[in-house]
């Protein structure tokens, strides 16, 4: 597999969903090319900051006109 | 107990619910917290039951994950507000057809994912293509190689973090953006994030790589060692 291989499968690779065979000449290539090496470990990273980032907390005007909605029209359909 | 701090009003007046009380303030829960995913399923049998402090205890659980997902998806406010207003609304009306196959929340992020984007194509028309995979020319090798040093969490404060992860998002074309947000934050499949926007999922896949290909080349830029910061 040379470095285009890699960034076509970089994806299925990252989520685990290359075939055996695939998966070892990426990890091989891997070996070889700190370019891929580094584009691979970044990629990652980049997935893992965006998922472990805590939302920020909902504006409190924000929530109390959800919550106001809410109740109102959670009340105007039951009558 | 599923309510811990109370105050006495209910989404439920005037509705047949139980009498108890609601959370006078946001309680946020971890999501990939193995306790909420455990009560989420007793929220919902109780909120299906027409238990409206367990529905409200629903939203003050996801309120600020769904504000996000509809900001990243639409970049506008207001438009972000009214979608999870809708979206919660929506998932309260049909809280009864849903079958349990999925977790609550990943069906509540299609929801509010659709919600969002019918306000995105109403603003702006051309902003989503439901096309097949955007193949292209452009060239997928990427340019920009530094070595980002070890861990770049550490050195950067969460709320300069947050301001930068939400910044190089906001430059992401909405195509690569909404499926990065739909797979890679959101935590959906492949399938159910091809089966929400209405594409195939080789398109998926292609905007999925793309996304994630560019995000990193912008998060470059700040990381790179002896780079803008």
């Amino acid at each position: 597999m040379n470095c285009e291989g890699v960034i076509h499968e970089l994806s299925d690779f990252i989520d685990g969903e290359l075939d055996t065979a695939s998966k070892q000449e990426l990890e091989s290539h891997l070996k070889e090319c700190s370019d891929c090496k580094l584009v691979v470990d970044q990629t990652k990273k980049t997935i893992e900051l965006f998922c472990d980032s805590e939302p920020v907390e909902l504006p409190g005007e924000v929530r109390n006109r959800l919550h106001e909605t809410l109740r109102r029209k959670l009340k105007e359909a039951t009558q | 107990m599923l309510c811990a701090n109370v105050k006495t009003e209910t989404f439920g007046a005037g509705l047949n619910c139980s009498p108890r009380t609601l959370l006078s303030t946001p309680n946020p829960h971890r999501l990939a917290s193995k306790v909420a995913r455990e009560d989420e399923h007793q929220l919902v049998a109780a909120a299906k039951s027409g238990d409206a402090a367990a529905f409200e205890e629903l939203v003050s659980r996801y309120e600020r994950k769904i504000f996000r997902l509809t900001m990243n998806i639409t970049r506008n406010r207001e438009d972000a507000e009214d979608a999870m207003q809708d979206a919660f609304l929506k998932s309260y009306s049909h809280l009864k057809t849903f079958q349990g196959d999925s977790r609550f929340y990943t069906w509540l992020v299609r929801i509010a994912a659709n919600e969002a984007l019918m306000r995105l194509r109403k603003r702006r028309p051309n902003q989503f293509s439901l096309d097949e995979p955007i193949e292209g020319d452009e060239d997928l090798m990427p340019r920009e190689l530094q070595d980002w040093g070890p861990g770049p969490e550490q050195r950067f404060a969460q709320t300069e973090m947050r301001e930068i992860l939400s910044g190089v998002i906001e430059e992401l074309e909405p195509d690569y953006r909404i499926v990065f947000v739909l797979r890679d934050i959101e935590e959906l499949s492949t399938e159910e994030t091809a089966a929400s926007l209405g594409i195939s999922i080789p398109a998926v896949k292609s905007r999925l790589l793309r996304a994630r290909l560019k995000l990193r080349e912008k998060l470059n830029r700040y990381f790179q060692q002896g780079g803008a910061n």
